[in-house]
């Protein structure tokens, strides 16, 4: 069982700003309302962070991803979670082998 | 001062509703922590890594961001910052429940360290008829917590006999199933908006900067264009 240094670092750094950002939900409630474009681009955070994360693998890695990316996304709307990852990893699969 | 009645909550009634809420939505998260586990190990970690940080950090969009970007030795000012974004929905959860907890504010400190999304979602649809007390919320927590622990732990120990993860396209596991929880936020023109110029500027950035810095690049011009895509001054 080994324990990098740097890594354990990385996740206690991760767990405080996690736990940051659910506790400070604590002391600004009442005055935390956002509106209009305020609330637009707060929403905007999570998929704008997932999509980021993504877009390289998706997009730049080749044709094969890149194919299998969108196949994903047409199945996303009409599929639940799991339903959706088993779609991408066969035609990523099945592409790479192809192409 | 409540009457006796059936519909008067009672700690064991509590505890029920929570474990009768959350037992779906723990059994659903089992083989996403299972594919966590597993891929975090084939990028490197070690399964006392997974299981730490699962315990701690206890957010998958985050712990999956992070494995996704995930290099050696682990980039801790840029980990943190992703964490950050991403967890900053966390905020108005937390001030949107707040008045509908019937908890002390040191039990509430102490319960939102198992704040998720989908014990949110529960309370809130629960504080809708009764209120949400630290019964209901611990059952739920508790679970989830340990669920989501215990799966990713038992994928990284099954991970490390798989071999490796692009023969079977396990490389490709989190893409997609980032691409299902973008799907989850819908098809309104801001979210389009905001999807796009994330995925142009984090592919752009990747290619000529290079990572880690895709990540907080793309993240930050899809954000400001949502907020350049909505209406001024819209109601919701």
């Amino acid at each position: 069982m080994n324990l990098d240094t740097t890594t354990l670092i990385a996740i206690l750094a991760m767990a405080a700003v996690t736990y940051l950002t659910r506790i400070a939900g604590l002391f600004v409630a009442d005055r935390l309302v956002l509106t209009g474009r305020a609330k637009a681009a707060f929403d905007a955070i999570p998929p704008a962070v997932l999509v980021a994360v993504i877009a390289p693998t998706a997009l730049t890695t080749g044709w094969a991803e890149a194919i299998a990316a969108a196949i994903t996304a047409v199945a996303a709307f009409r599929l639940p979670l799991l339903g959706t990852v088993a779609v991408g990893v066969i035609a990523v699969v099945v592409l790479r082998n192809v192409l | 001062m409540d009457q006796a009645n059936p519909f008067v909550s009672t700690p064991r009634r509590d505890i029920r509703a929570g474990l009768r809420d959350i037992a779906p939505v723990a059994v659903a998260a089992v083989p996403i922590g299972l594919l966590f586990g597993a891929v975090a190990v084939a990028k490197g970690m070690s399964p006392l890594e997974v299981t730490l940080m699962s315990a701690l950090v206890f957010a998958g969009g985050a712990q999956f961001a992070a494995i996704e970007t995930w290099v050696s030795p682990a980039p801790i000012l840029t980990l943190a910052f992703a964490t950050l974004l991403i967890n900053a929905r966390h905020v108005l959860m937390g001030a949107s429940l707040t008045p509908k907890v019937r908890m002390s504010r040191v039990q509430t400190l102490l319960a939102y360290f198992f704040l998720t999304d989908e014990a949110w979602a529960l309370s809130e649809r629960r504080a809708l008829e009764r209120p949400v007390t630290g019964a209901y919320w611990i059952a739920m927590a508790v679970v989830l917590w340990a669920n989501w622990t215990l799966s990713s732990t038992i994928g990284a120990i099954l991970g490390s006999f798989l071999g490796d993860p692009e023969r079977i396209g396990a490389d490709f596991a989190f893409t997609a199933l980032f691409i299902g929880l973008v799907a989850g936020f819908g098809k309104s023109r801001v979210t389009l908006v905001t999807v796009a110029v994330s995925a142009g500027v984090a592919a752009l950035v990747h290619l000529f900067v290079g990572a880690p810095w895709h990540v907080a690049s793309g993240a930050l011009a899809g954000i400001a264009a949502a907020y350049l895509a909505a209406p001024e001054e819209a109601r919701s």
